[in-house]
């Protein structure tokens, strides 16, 4: 909880500047505010810019995270510079300085402002970002059940800041990843029993390189994520929804490459690195192993394994045999694959329904069928 | 040069619903907005929107109500077409894919709101207003073959041809810095009210009245204008709104000694009476020393009697803003909030089709005084008027277009104007005050003088402040040089426009000598419809505000006294 009463007191802001007329390169700019500790980043900004630099350049307007133009960095982590305390961010210092960079993988405009056409909207429009009705459509409304609703409000509630893109792993290494928060946008209808086309979108997102199993699992897009969408987490529901539900098989192997994951933990107890491309390739059949496109996958990650072993990250024998766990351990594991596979519905967590609420103790997720 | 039929500017609710409309209906359409869409202020809207869509209700008893909230000075026939075209418009949204909150039933659920005699008010949790706006921006991708978008351009000015007819706007594109005219046979305003006119407001930083001004200086009147409503609920220290639906949820407002105050002004109606009536009842307690906080200038506003559960649901922004903007948890304790600047039931005074007195001039939203708040407005029916007259006007310009040609106009003299203007203010020398100065001024003063309780002193006290401002701003020096998102240039433009809002409202409020809706003035404290049930009209006339005055329009409901 915010402290919301204390008495003005000196921040100083170390912020990134770059002037794309000046043809110099970005540099730091200090200046020193006087504010309440509880009063946010952005703030601090525009005091700095009424007071001593009117041409510190930044998007804002509502003041309360919801209009989402004032994404930044605040001392390397994105972040909304109107929702970030003071005092929180001055924790976050390295030298008792508060810094604020424009957003990452984005080109920079001028100062604190990005370009997000160039990269966020264009993905945005990337998953058709728009209703395929169903039809008929109805006189009245849609009846449909109350917790759909409250399910995609959660990735409707996005405000489209795009600090999930800005610390974007994958998106660092392959800009061309759709990313999380069009992701996100995307199960926003594939979610909406309105939509016509969920299987449509579904196999688009699977069969892109870069669409849903491009992501990497960082969590990365989660923490930076100020409303609480959870991007990955909508990643890891289309990926869910595709593959268990709509059976779709992509050719990029995604989808058997993540459930060859899940089959050699129920089999082994821990991951067996060796049998992970055959059996993404093959399935679970002994004879996939010799699926030629496993075998060449294979072969293009030696140079890997040589350097692992190498670099005695593996064995030999661990990375041929596997790693063994005790008997009693992998049928606790097992077991738990049995409870897990044997309900009827699968339970979504949604948090945007339950909240953080420590006094509801019945479950709130949302079944899906 | 770019051309098109419907040329709008402003993305919000009221400017996108414009731009599908006119769109569908044929026209060659393009949106200009100093942000990008989705920033546009309507995303702040919390509550919900009002439409008698539950079968018990009946789109009269939504138009009384809204006639009674406005205090009576709503124009009865603007009021009937949009409560009458409420439910189709709210089922359009959810056909176009608004995530509508429903019942268990799968239907639209209703919540309750301030001054309505039933649940009318559909939402989704309380960021309605985003909700909207995003679904709205999925249509513009949607066709943006059809719709072309302008983001991030200033409109500096509007171009007329020798008749007097606007045909097109100058334009100064934020991110390069170049300056464009753009030719059209109709142009929306669409860009908002004027809130940062204030200090505090909830308005967002943007709101800075651009659309009211251009249209004063082309010469359209002005309507209603001293209109301005304070919300009962922001943030004591912020501003920052907490929603009316938390109090449609059954949150209570009380002051230091633990006590509904609501019983005293609104005993049937309580906290969900009009925002007015609630907002003057807090600030006679504040007034009368029964505020609470460091120094009593707050009330509580008590949201734990509403189910947890609930509130985690149905009002999940509120619990963060409580907890990130003040460090409370609204679920567990009360909250402190005061009455702040929130809207302006005026505008440019238009027909129920959006039309100003210019022609080929049309103003939808916060920006327009059609007039369906009147004296104040009813909570959740400002998301609807963005919508029915945005889409009435995008349909009405469509038409029109189809009985011209694309003007042909030299736009020459006021694209050099314009740039000159900028120029000068760019190469202002230092000295005298900064444009932030000025705008602080303007803000306190509109707070301290035209605010819940107004009197004639207090009136003319800002008003000669507001004309000292309006020279300081002249010769107001900014630091940016550059052309590249020069924010500095894009200030000083704003706070001309912003000035003129303010000086508008002010001479208003001067003007009308009554108590009625947002206005209450201590020095005539009561409503005088012999005198007063007529609208207040102020036209630029060479170097200032000129005023008239127009009848209020009444089909069905005669003045009454007001209670709730």
């Amino acid at each position: 909880m915010a402290e919301t009463h204390k008495p003005p007191q000196p921040f100083t802001l170390r912020l990134r500047r770059y002037n794309p007329e000046a043809g110099d390169a970005p540099y730091w700019d200090e200046h020193t505010v006087e504010l309440e500790p509880h009063r946010s980043v952005l703030e601090a900004i525009l005091q700095a810019k009424d007071r001593f630099d009117g041409s510190i350049a930044i998007r804002c307007s509502c003041r309360q995270a919801i209009c989402g133009s004032c994404g930044v960095r605040v001392n390397g982590q994105p972040a909304l510079a109107c929702h970030t305390h003071l005092d929180a961010a001055l924790e976050g210092a390295t030298d008792g300085v508060i810094e604020v960079e424009p957003m990452g993988n984005m080109p920079v405009i001028k100062d604190l402002i990005v370009d997000m056409d160039a990269v966020h909207w264009k993905k945005i429009q990337r998953v058709t970002p728009w209703l395929i009705n169903k039809l008929p459509i109805p006189e009245r409304e849609y009846i449909v059940p109350r917790e759909s609703m409250v399910d995609i409000t959660q990735t409707a509630g996005c405000i489209q800041c795009g600090a999930c893109v800005s610390d974007c792993l994958a998106m660092e290494v392959d800009p061309g990843f759709i990313g999380p928060a069009a992701l996100a946008k995307a199960y926003r209808f594939v979610g909406d029993p309105r939509d016509a086309e969920r299987h449509e979108r579904l196999l688009d997102l699977s069969q892109d390189p870069q669409g849903i199993y491009d992501c990497t699992h960082c969590f990365k897009c989660v923490d930076a994520c100020p409303k609480d969408v959870n991007p990955m987490g909508q990643i890891m529901r289309l990926r869910r929804i595709a593959g268990e539900d709509e059976h779709i098989v992509d050719h990029n192997n995604g989808q058997r490459h993540e459930k060859s994951f899940v089959t050699l933990i129920k089999d082994y107890g821990l991951l067996h690195e060796a049998e992970l491309l055959p059996r993404s390739y093959g399935g679970d059949s002994w004879f996939g192993k010799f699926h030629p496109a496993a075998g060449k996958e294979l072969l293009s990650s030696l140079p890997v394994v040589i350097r692992g072993l190498l670099r005695h990250k593996m064995t030999i024998k661990g990375a041929l045999l596997g790693h063994k766990i005790p008997k009693k351990d992998l049928q606790a594991v097992q077991k738990i694959y049995e409870k897990v596979e044997g309900q009827q519905e699968r339970y979504e967590l949604n948090l945007y329904i339950s909240g953080t609420d420590e006094n509801n103790a019945e479950p709130q997720g949302a079944a899906t069928t | 040069m770019p051309a098109h039929d419907v040329l709008i500017i402003g993305a919000g609710l009221a400017g996108q619903r414009a731009a599908l409309a006119a769109a569908e209906a044929g026209a060659s359409v393009a949106i200009m907005s100093k942000v990008h869409p989705v920033r546009s202020h309507s995303v702040a809207a919390a509550g919900g929107i009002n439409a008698a869509i539950s079968l018990a209700d009946d789109w009269h008893s939504h138009a009384y109500d809204t006639v009674k909230g406005s205090d009576f000075l709503g124009d009865q026939d603007a009021i009937e077409i949009m409560c009458s075209q409420a439910p189709a418009e709210v089922m359009h949204l959810e056909h176009i894919g608004v995530t509508f909150h429903r019942n268990d039933d799968g239907e639209l659920d209703l919540r309750a709101f301030g001054g309505a005699s039933m649940k009318r008010t559909a939402y989704v949790a309380d960021i309605t207003g985003q909700a909207l706006l995003h679904v709205l921006y999925e249509q513009l991708m949607k066709h943006h073959e059809t719709v072309a978008r302008y983001e991030e351009w200033l409109t500096t000015s509007l171009l007329r041809d020798e008749s007097g007819a606007c045909v097109g706007v100058v334009a100064r594109d934020v991110r390069s810095g170049r300056m464009e005219a753009f030719t059209a046979k109709n142009v929306i305003l669409a860009c908002g009210g004027a809130g940062q006119c204030y200090k505090p407001t909830t308005n967002g930083l943007i709101v800075t009245g651009d659309g009211i001004s251009l249209a004063y200086r082309a010469g359209a009147p002005l309507m209603d204008m001293e209109m301005v409503q304070y919300h009962p609920t922001t943030l004591l220290g912020s501003g920052i709104l907490i929603t009316e639906g938390a109090r449609g949820e059954g949150a209570h407002l009380l002051n230091k000694n633990g006590e509904r105050f609501m019983e005293k002004m609104a005993p049937n109606k309580m906290e969900l009476a009009s925002r007015d009536v609630v907002s003057r009842a807090e600030q006679i307690e504040i007034d009368e020393g029964r505020g609470v906080g460091p120094d009593g200038q707050g009330i509580y506003l008590d949201v734990t009697v509403v189910p947890r559960k609930r509130t985690l649901e149905a009002l999940r922004e509120i619990v963060n803003l409580g907890r990130d903007f003040a460090g409370v948890d609204i679920t567990r304790e009360p909250i402190l909030i005061r009455p702040g600047q929130h809207y302006i039931m005026g505008g440019v005074k238009t027909d129920v089709w959006g039309q100003t007195s210019i022609e080929g001039l049309y103003a939808a939203g916060e920006v327009a005084c059609v007039s369906v708040h009147g004296g104040n407005r009813l909570g959740a029916n400002s998301l609807l008027d963005t919508l029915i007259f945005g889409r009435r006007s995008g349909e009405h310009a469509a038409e029109r277009s189809k009985h011209l040609r694309l003007p042909e106009v030299d736009t020459r003299a006021q694209l050099e104007h314009d740039a000159g203007v900028i120029d000068s203010i760019i190469a202002r020398e230092h000295g005298g005050r900064r444009i932030s100065e000025i705008k602080d001024e303007l803000g306190v003063t509109m707070n301290n003088y035209a605010a819940v309780f107004r009197d004639e002193a207090g009136l003319q006290t800002a008003l000669e402040i507001i004309g000292r401002l309006r020279e300081e701003s002249e010769k107001a020096w900014i630091d940016d040089r550059g052309t590249v998102f020069n924010q500095d240039v894009l200030g000083a433009l704003e706070l001309g426009f912003m000035i003129d809002c303010a000086e508008a409202t002010v001479v208003g409020a001067i003007e009308r000598k009554e108590s009625r809706g947002a206005q209450f003035r201590t020095d005539y404290p009561e409503r005088n419809d012999s005198e007063w049930l007529k609208h207040i009209d102020i036209s630029l006339n060479g170097a200032g505000p000129e005023i008239t005055f127009s009848p209020v329009t009444i089909t069905e409901w005669q003045p009454e006294e007001r209670k709730y």
